[in-house]
C-alpha cells in the first residue's frame, strides 16, 4: 500500500510539474542572488546545494526556504525514470516523448557527473615561459618545502584557533593559524607612518600589511587568501609569519610595483615589490623549510611553453577582435613535440584535457608598457563532456517527432474537413 | 460589382503601399553639391569601413534621436520647417565648423540640465523649442559641463545615478562625439585649411631640423620650432580625440589612419598621405561655396580610390542604399495598417478588410525579409549578431508564424499577431538602434558565424514563438472580456494555436539554449555556468515545459493554457532585456535605462492581463453571452 503510494507520488504529473514551478522560482532567485552574492557564490548556495535556507531577492535577504539545484534534479530525474519504468509503452506516437526525456535525464545525469568529476584549472604564462602543471582559480594550500620534500595543507584545514600538530602534517614542527582570510588586500607599510603592529613579526609581515576584504563578486577576479601562521617547535616557539598569494603571483607584484613606481619612483618601487615576493623560511634541527601560500596545483606529464601571445583589435578602436596563443606542446614520454595555436572558440584538446583561451594581457598597451605579454589558459577536465552533446541531440530529435506528429495529425486532420 | 471590387480591393490596396514605399527609394537628385556621392566616401569607424552617410546618420541618432536634422526645430511640422540631410549636416561639421556649430543638433530633456547649462527656454519668437540645441550654445558652460561629468564619473556606477546625472553624461558623450568629427579630416579650428596644410608641408623640414638642434642642446631656429610645435599640438589634440580613420591605407595590406595621426607621423619623415591633400581641397571649395570646384574634387578623389577600393567603394554605395530603403521602418508602417484592417475585420465580419490586412502583411513581411536579407549581405553575418538584430529577427520570425496561422485558420487573428508583434519589435528595434551603429564589429569570443547561425537563431526564434503564443492569449483575453466576438469556435482554435506554438517554442527555446551550452563548452570548457542570460533562457525552457505538463495532466484548460502563455512573455522579455540590465554576467550588454522603464511597464500590463484572465467566466462578455 505504502509502496503503491510512493509509486504513485513518484510517477506523478503534478509532481513534475511542482519540481518544474520550483526550478524556476530557483533559477530566477538564483540570477538576481548574483548582484549581491556573486557569480561562484551563488552557485554553491543555490544551485549546488540540497536545500536554500535565506535567499537574496533584489537585494534584500528573505528568510525563504528552496529545495536546492541538487534536491530539484535529484527529484526530476526520479520522477522521470518512475514515469518511465512504469508507463513505458512502445508505440510510435510516443516515441518522441520517450527520446525528449531520456535526453533530458542524459542531461541531468551528465551534468551531476560534471559536477562531481570536472577540475577546472589555470594555465598562466608570460612568453618564453614553460609550464607542467596548471593552478586552481579557487583553491589554495599553504606549502612547506624542504629540498625536494614538499608538504601541502589545504586552505579549507586552515581554521583561526586551530593547531595542526606534526601528527597530523608530518612535519617536525606544529602550525597555528592566527587567523586566515579567504580574499585580502595588501599596502605597503610606509617607514614613517605606522600606525598598527605588524600582523605578524617576522618576514613580509614587517614590510606589508594585510587586511581581511569581502569575497570577490565577480568571476574575472580572483579572491587572494592570506593567513598569519605561529610556527611551534617541540619545545619553543619559532616564531610567526604571514603567509600570502600576493606574495606568489609575479603579476600581481608587478601590477602593485607599478602603482607604486607613481608615488615613490621605479627604483624604491621595485625594492618594495622585491620584499613582497621575497621567500621565507626558517630553520629546525639543520632543515631549513621555505612557506608560502599558493593556488592548488595539478602537475602534468607534458609541458606548454607559451610562444607567442597576441591580441588583436578592430581598426581604431578597442573592440577585442582576436585572442590567440602560439604555444609549444612537449611530451617526454611520447616524443612529441609540436607546435598548437589556441584562439577563442579553438580549444586544444590533450592527453583528457582541454586548453581554452582564457585571458590575455597582450597587445599595443602591454608592449608600450614595456611588459612581457602573457596568456592564461583555462584547463579543463572533464570526462562528461560529451554527454550534452548527445543528450540534445536526443531531445531535439524527441521533440521534432512529436511536433511533425501533431503537425501532420493537424494538416490531415484541416485536409479532411 | 460589388463581387469584383471585393476581389480586387486588396491586392489594389497592397499595390499602392507597394508603390509608396518604391517612391520612397529614389533619392532626390543633389541641387548643388554632390551629396550623395559625398555620403558614398568610404571611412573607417567602430571598426568597420562605413560609409560616410552611416556615420552621418548614425553620429545624429545619437546626438538627436533622428536620421535628420531640423534646422527650426521651433516651428511646428505644419509650419515647414528646414530639415537637411545626415550628410550635408556631417559635411559641414567636418568641412566648415564655423555654420554647423550655430545648428541645433543636440536634443537635451533633462530640465535640470538645462537650467544647469544655462540654455534658454522654449519660446518660438526666440527661435528655441527647448529640446535643441547647438555646440555654439554650449559654449560657455563646456567647462562646468566636463567638471560635472568628471564629479558624476568618478563618484557613482552608472546604475545607481539619476535622471540629471545620466543627462550629463550622456550629453558630454554627445559632445565628444561632435568634436571627434569636427577632427576628422581637418582641425576644427583650421582657417584656410588647404593653406595651412600647405605651409606646414613646406615647414616640416626646417621644424624637424629645429627640434633635432634644440634637443641636442644646439642652437636652433626659433619661429620655426615653435610655429612646428604649434602644428603638432594642433594634430596631436586631433588624434587623441580617436576621430573615424578617414584616410585609406596606401597599400593594399595597410591600415585606415587618422588625419591626425598621419600629420604626425609625417613630423617623423613620413610623406602625408594624398587624401589628406583631396580632403583639404573639398573643405577649402566647401567653405567658399564653390560648387563646381567641390563636385570636380569630390569626383577626382572618388576616381583616385577606384583602383584599390572599388570593394570597399560598392560595399559603401550598398550600404547607403539600405540606409535610404529604411526597410523596416517602411515595414513598421505598413504593419500597423494591415493591425488596423485586421482587427476591424473581427467586428464587422468582413471578408475583405481581413483579406486587405492579410495582403499588406504579405507586403509588410517581404520588405521586411528585404531588410532583413540584406542587412545580413552586408555583413556577411547570420541574422542575429547584437539586440538591435535580436529584436528585427523576432519580429520577423513571429510575422511568419502569424501568416502561418492565417493561412490555416482565416479568420483574422494571425494577421494580427503578424502586424502586431511585427510592428512592436521594430519599434524596439528603432529605440536601440539610438546607441549608435548596429553593425558594430563583433567581439573576438562571439565571431564564429557557426554558433551565431545555429545558437542565437535558434534562441531568438524560440523567443519569437513564446511571443506568438503570448500574443495569441493577450487577443483571447481581450476579445473574450471586452468584446462578444470570442465565440466556441474562435476561442477553440486560439486554444488550439497556443498549444501548438507553445510546443514549437520549447523545441527552439531548448535546442538553442543547450546549443549554447556546447558554445559555451566549445570556447570557455564548461557547458553551464549559470551566467544569468543562460538563466534567463532556462527559465523559457521550464516555463514552456510547465505548461505543457499542466495541459497533458488536464491540470489547466483552454483559459489556463491562456494565462500561462501570458506568463510565457513575461519570462521572455525578462530574458531578453531584464538579464542584461543586471549588470553582471557575460551577456550584459545593451544597457539602457529607458528600456528598464518599459520593461517594469511590460511586465505590469501583462500581470494584468493574467488579472482579467482569471476572472470568473460570467464577467467575461463572450462567456455571459454564450450561455445565453
Amino acid at each position: 500500500m505504502l509502496i503503491k503510494k510512493i509509486i504513485r507520488f513518484f510517477t506523478s504529473l503534478k509532481l513534475t510539474v511542482t519540481l518544474l514551478a520550483f526550478s524556476i522560482v530557483l533559477v530566477f532567485i538564483g540570477t538576481l542572488a548574483q548582484v549581491d552574492e556573486g557569480l561562484y557564490a551563488t552557485q554553491s548556495h543555490y544551485f549546488r546545494q540540497w536545500l536554500v535556507v535565506g535567499v537574496h531577492f533584489f537585494g534584500r535577504q528573505i528568510p525563504l526556504i528552496l529545495p536546492g539545484g541538487y534536491l530539484l534534479g535529484t527529484l526530476l530525474l526520479a520522477n522521470l525514470l518512475a514515469a518511465h519504468i512504469y508507463r513505458f509503452q512502445l508505440s510510435t506516437k510516443k516515441i518522441g516523448i520517450q527520446l525528449t526525456h531520456a535526453g533530458v535525464m542524459l542531461l541531468l545525469v551528465g551534468q551531476l557527473v560534471t559536477d562531481m568529476l570536472a577540475r577546472e584549472t589555470q594555465m598562466n604564462f608570460a612568453e618564453g615561459e614553460t609550464r607542467n602543471y596548471s593552478e586552481s582559480a579557487t583553491d589554495y594550500e599553504l606549502i612547506f618545502v624542504n629540498g625536494d620534500e614538499v608538504t601541502a595543507i589545504p586552505a579549507k584545514m586552515l581554521k583561526p584557533g586551530d593547531v595542526l600538530t606534526p601528527e597530523k602534517t608530518g612535519l617536525p614542527f606544529a602550525v597555528r593559524v592566527k587567523s586566515f582570510w579567504k580574499n585580502s588586500d595588501v599596502t605597503f607599510r610606509a617607514p614613517m607612518m605606522q600606525n598598527a603592529p605588524p600582523v605578524a613579526s617576522n618576514g613580509v609581515a614587517l614590510n606589508f600589511d594585510f587586511r581581511a576584504l569581502p569575497d570577490e563578486k565577480t568571476t574575472d577576479r580572483k579572491n587572494i587568501p592570506t593567513a598569519v601562521i605561529e610556527l611551534l617547535g617541540q619545545n619553543t616557539p619559532l616564531g610567526d609569519w604571514a603567509v600570502s598569494d600576493w606574495s606568489g603571483d609575479a603579476p600581481m607584484a608587478a601590477g602593485l610595483q607599478e602603482s607604486y613606481a607613481e608615488q615613490i619612483g621605479p627604483a624604491m618601487a621595485q625594492k618594495i615589490a622585491s620584499q613582497l615576493t621575497a621567500p621565507q623560511s626558517m630553520e629546525i634541527d639543520d632543515k631549513k623549510f621555505t612557506f608560502s601560500m599558493r593556488p592548488v596545483r595539478v602537475s602534468h606529464p607534458f609541458s606548454l611553453t607559451l610562444l607567442k601571445a597576441t591580441h588583436t583589435v578592430y581598426a581604431g578602436t578597442d573592440i577585442p577582435k582576436d585572442f590567440r596563443s602560439r604555444v609549444q606542446l612537449q611530451n617526454p614520454k611520447t616524443g612529441e613535440n609540436r607546435e598548437v595555436e589556441i584562439s577563442m572558440n579553438h580549444p586544444l584538446r590533450y592527453d583528457g584535457l582541454t586548453f581554452y583561451q582564457y585571458q590575455m594581457s597582450a597587445g599595443e598597451m602591454v608592449e608600450r608598457a614595456g611588459q612581457t605579454p602573457s596568456s592564461v589558459l583555462q584547463v579543463v577536465h572533464n570526462p562528461s563532456w560529451l554527454t550534452p552533446y548527445i543528450g540534445c541531440g536526443l531531445v531535439a530529435a524527441g521533440l521534432v517527432t512529436q511536433f511533425m506528429f501533431h503537425l501532420v495529425g493537424f494538416i490531415s486532420k484541416r485536409k479532411t474537413k | 460589382m460589388k463581387q469584383t471590387f471585393q476581389k480586387w480591393f486588396p491586392p489594389c490596396l497592397m499595390l499602392v503601399m507597394a508603390m509608396w514605399f518604391f517612391g520612397n527609394l529614389r533619392t532626390p537628385p543633389d541641387k548643388d553639391f554632390a551629396f550623395t556621392e559625398f555620403g558614398q566616401l568610404p571611412v573607417t569607424a567602430n571598426g568597420r569601413v562605413q560609409p560616410l552617410d552611416s556615420l552621418a546618420r548614425n553620429a545624429l541618432l545619437q546626438l538627436r534621436e533622428k536620421q535628420t536634422l531640423n534646422l527650426e526645430p521651433w516651428k511646428e511640422w505644419n509650419e515647414n520647417p528646414k530639415i537637411i540631410s545626415a550628410t550635408e549636416w556631417l559635411a559641414n561639421v567636418m568641412m566648415n565648423p564655423v555654420v554647423a556649430d550655430g545648428w541645433p543638433c543636440f536634443r537635451v530633456d533633462n530640465p535640470d540640465l538645462i537650467s544647469f547649462l544655462k540654455l534658454p527656454e522654449k519660446n518660438s519668437a526666440q527661435h528655441c523649442d527647448g529640446k535643441h540645441y547647438s555646440w555654439n550654445q554650449f559654449a560657455p558652460m563646456l567647462e562646468a559641463l566636463d567638471r560635472e561629468n568628471t564629479r558624476i564619473q568618478t563618484n557613482s556606477l552608472p546604475s545607481d545615478r539619476n535622471a540629471y546625472e545620466n543627462g550629463v553624461v550622456k550629453l558630454r558623450e554627445r559632445l565628444g562625439v561632435y568634436q571627434q568629427l569636427k577632427n576628422s579630416v581637418q582641425p576644427e579650428n583650421a582657417g584656410d585649411w588647404k593653406q595651412e596644410l600647405a605651409d606646414y608641408e613646406k615647414l616640416i623640414p626646417a621644424g624637424a631640423a629645429a627640434v633635432r638642434a634644440q634637443q641636442a642642446g644646439e642652437k636652433y631656429d626659433e619661429p620655426a620650432f615653435n610655429q612646428f610645435l604649434g602644428e603638432l599640438e594642433r594634430f596631436d589634440f586631433m588624434s587623441r580625440l580617436e576621430p573615424p580613420l578617414v584616410l585609406p591605407p596606401q597599400n593594399p595590406s595597410g591600415d585606415w589612419q587618422r588625419t591626425g595621426t598621419a600629420l604626425l607621423n609625417s613630423a617623423k619623415g613620413e610623406p602625408i598621405p594624398p587624401a589628406v591633400q583631396n580632403y583639404a581641397t573639398l573643405a577649402g571649395a566647401f567653405k567658399n561655396g564653390d560648387v563646381a570646384s567641390f563636385n570636380s574634387a569630390l569626383a577626382d578623389y572618388r576616381s583616385s580610390l577606384v583602383p584599390n577600393f572599388s570593394r570597399a567603394m560598392a560595399h559603401a554605395r550598398a550600404e547607403v542604399f539600405f540606409n535610404q530603403m529604411e526597410p523596416f521602418y517602411n515595414a513598421m508602417v505598413i504593419y500597423v495598417l494591415a493591425g488596423l484592417l485586421a482587427i476591424f475585420s473581427w467586428f464587422n465580419l468582413s471578408e475583405t478588410l481581413r483579406r486587405s490586412a492579410v495582403w499588406l502583411v504579405g507586403l509588410a513581411f517581404a520588405i521586411h525579409t528585404t531588410g532583413l536579407i540584406y542587412r545580413m549581405v552586408l555583413e556577411g553575418r547570420p541574422p542575429v549578431t547584437n539586440l538591435y538584430s535580436s529584436a528585427i529577427f523576432i519580429g520577423w520570425g513571429a510575422c511568419l508564424l502569424g501568416i502561418i496561422l492565417e493561412k490555416f485558420y482565416k479568420n483574422g487573428i494571425g494577421a494580427v499577431v503578424s502586424s502586431g508583434i511585427g510592428f512592436i519589435t521594430l519599434i524596439i528595434a528603432h529605440h536601440l538602434a539610438l546607441e549608435g551603429d548596429t553593425m558594430e564589429m563583433m567581439r573576438a569570443v562571439l565571431d564564429t558565424n557557426f554558433w551565431l547561425a545555429t545558437h542565437v537563431v535558434a534562441v531568438t526564434t524560440g523567443y519569437a514563438s513564446t511571443f506568438v503564443a503570448g500574443f495569441l492569449a493577450l487577443i483571447y483575453i481581450v476579445r473574450g472580456v471586452f468584446t462578444k466576438t470570442l465565440d466556441e469556435a474562435t476561442g477553440k482554435s486560439l486554444a488550439r494555436m497556443i498549444y501548438g506554438i507553445v510546443c514549437f517554442a520549447t523545441l527552439f527555446s531548448f535546442v538553442g539554449t543547450v546549443l549554447g551550452g556546447i558554445w559555451a563548452d566549445q570556447s570557455w570548457g564548461r557547458f553551464w555556468g549559470w551566467d544569468p542570460k543562460e538563466n534567463g533562457a532556462l527559465i523559457i525552457v521550464l516555463w514552456n515545459a510547465l505548461i505543457l505538463h499542466l495541459r497533458w495532466g488536464g491540470m489547466i484548460r483552454e483559459r489556463g493554457l491562456v494565462v500561462c502563455a501570458i506568463g510565457g512573455n513575461i519570462v521572455t522579455s525578462w530574458s531578453w532585456f531584464g538579464v542584461n540590465m543586471l549588470g553582471i554576467g557575460l551577456h550584459s550588454y545593451g544597457f539602457t535605462e529607458a528600456a528598464f522603464k518599459w520593461l517594469v511597464l511590460f511586465v505590469v500590463s501583462q500581470l494584468g492581463f493574467i488579472t482579467l484572465g482569471l476572472l470568473p467566466a460570467k464577467m467575461w462578455k463572450s462567456f455571459s453571452t454564450r450561455a445565453n
